[in-house]
């Protein structure tokens, strides 16, 4: 089962938490002044480290996939736009996709750890592990004063970027975002919407400074911030879901689901949030994994790289709303 | 207000950091925020704010490049091409021009001087070589300590201990310099 197909913690409006680490060889430039074929031996050297360690995960050469499998990729947050972009780096992925390794995107080495829910512990534990196992083989690019060294000296000090990604209908709903960007930005944390023009009502808040703060501090920090906006969201919510238009924008949402016959992504994006929070304010009965799973596999060249590659916008909207209705009908 | 990137259109996303009491603020138009990242899904990961990272250098005069070129020994970076790109060449950059890189780091860290994990920590703490577990904290360890336990306080709101904290800091940094 893939990591979105599940539920954690604070899950009627925390989706999932990200940890992601930024390491370089010491021995290699990085890879902004390397040629084709030395990336290809790190990318190499890195995959038989940890296949040698027993972490079983799937090698994946940027250049050995489709135009729709390496968008479908980005799609699902594994890789960058950019590291698709260029053909000589590679992924190492796991089978439910909640660990991944970019290699010789703007690092040597880019561990990213996804969970359900809040789980910024867990996501850190996870990908610390994975850290450990690399840094006994290979010897990593580190400065007492600047901590991990990194191609950006935006990610110096930990190199750790958390993020977690927030479902807040009823904040966006009231007018708050604005404001509620501005003060976490004063915490050294950015929230920014996840979808362009706020579609979804879907929020990814991260931490912003690496260096000067260790991960505790920087997660813990994260998490007491993401804690107060859930129960600032949930006390929106209440108000929210009394008003007689939004239970009518619920059910409307809800029912055009289950029943369209052609529909884009961006028709899911939007509906997906309505009827997600009528599910969290018991509304709507209807398996809210299976509606996260299908704000994944809906995505455009998802479905594409699902069905062949070949389709066109219409033979996808037709194939997106059959696989809508045939989850939640 | 004209964006402070291209200088042609007006600028229209505002971002205001402010990191351990110093603000920074950059007036961008749509579609250079939007290029630098501050829209894209990865922007928050360096990608696209490397261009950023080129534009701190902009009022720093050690920026600009003097007739003789220095070259990094490890990969034959000059300065030059680490202020061009916004990407550092190698490991060995940060060495050579660490001087001239530190202002820059600072501005978007507000500090400099890692806090957090190390490579190989454990295998050294359990050989027993170096750095023993149990040894009395550093003064730059307890003030590390005391502005991580300050953060916190802030994000709980708990101004008053924050502020407490900051007293504290400021006496322990005294001693440090001291």
């Amino acid at each position: 089962m893939m990591w979105y197909s599940q539920t954690g913690a604070e899950s009627d409006v925390v989706l999932s938490t990200r940890i992601r680490l930024a390491r370089n060889i010491r021995e290699y430039p990085f890879p902004v002044r390397l040629d084709r074929e030395t990336k290809k031996q790190i990318c190499e050297t890195v995959r038989d480290i940890l296949d040698g360690e027993g972490v079983k995960l799937s090698y994946i050469p940027v250049s050995t996939l489709t135009a729709a499998q390496a968008v479908s990729l980005a799609e699902r947050n594994l890789v960058s736009a950019d590291f698709i972009s260029k053909s000589d780096g590679a992924l190492l992925l796991n089978g439910d996709e909640s660990m991944s390794v970019m290699l010789c995107e703007e690092d040597h080495i880019r561990l990213q750890v996804i969970k359900p829910g809040l789980d910024l512990e867990g996501a850190y534990a996870e990908a610390d592990e994975t850290d450990n196992i690399l840094e006994k083989h290979l010897n990593y690019a580190f400065d007492e004063r600047l901590g991990y060294l990194t191609q950006c000296p935006t990610n110096l000090g930990t190199g750790m970027r958390a993020s977690v990604m927030l479902h807040l209908p009823a904040l966006a709903a009231a007018g708050n975002m604005t404001r509620l960007a501005a003060t976490v930005a004063k915490l050294g944390i950015t929230l920014r919407s996840a979808n362009a023009d706020g579609a979804g009502d879907i929020y990814q808040l991260s931490n912003q400074v690496t260096l000067g703060i260790s991960e505790t501090a920087a997660t813990e920090n994260l998490k007491s911030i993401v804690l107060q906006i859930a129960s600032q969201e949930r006390q929106a919510r209440k108000s929210l879901v009394k008003d007689e238009k939004t239970i009518d924008r619920i059910y409307r949402s809800f029912g055009i689901l289950k029943s369209a016959y052609l529909m884009t992504s961006a028709e899911y994006t939007k509906l997906y949030s309505a009827v997600r929070l009528g599910i969290c304010e018991g509304l709507i009965d209807a398996d809210i994994n299976k509606l996260n799973e299908l704000y994944m596999t809906t995505q455009p060249a998802t479905v594409n790289a699902a069905n062949g590659g070949e389709l066109n916008a219409a033979q996808r909207d037709a194939v997106r709303a059959k696989t809508v209705r045939d989850a939640l009908g | 207000m004209l964006c402070q990137n291209c200088g042609k259109y007006e600028a229209t996303t505002h971002i205001k950091r402010v990191i351990n009491g110093e603000t920074g603020e950059s007036h961008l138009c749509s579609k250079c925020a939007r290029e630098l990242g501050y829209n894209d899904f990865f922007g928050d990961f360096g990608f696209g704010i490397s261009d950023i990272f080129t534009s701190f250098f902009g009022d720093n005069p050690l920026a600009v490049s003097s007739g003789r070129t220095e070259r990094c020994s490890g990969c034959g970076c000059s300065f030059d091409d680490i202020i061009k790109t916004g990407k550092v060449g190698c490991a060995q950059c940060y060495e050579k021009f660490f001087d001239r890189l530190l202002p820059s780091v600072q501005r978007i860290h507000g500090k400099a001087g890692h806090s957090g994990k190390i490579p190989n920590m454990a295998h050294i703490t359990q050989a027993g070589t170096q750095r023993e577990a149990a040894k009395e904290p550093t003064v730059q360890e307890k003030i590390a300590a005391a502005e991580e336990k300050m953060a916190k306080a802030v994000s709980e709101q708990n101004f008053e201990l924050a502020a407490q904290l900051r007293d504290e800091i400021k006496k322990m940094k005294g001693e440090e310099t001291k």
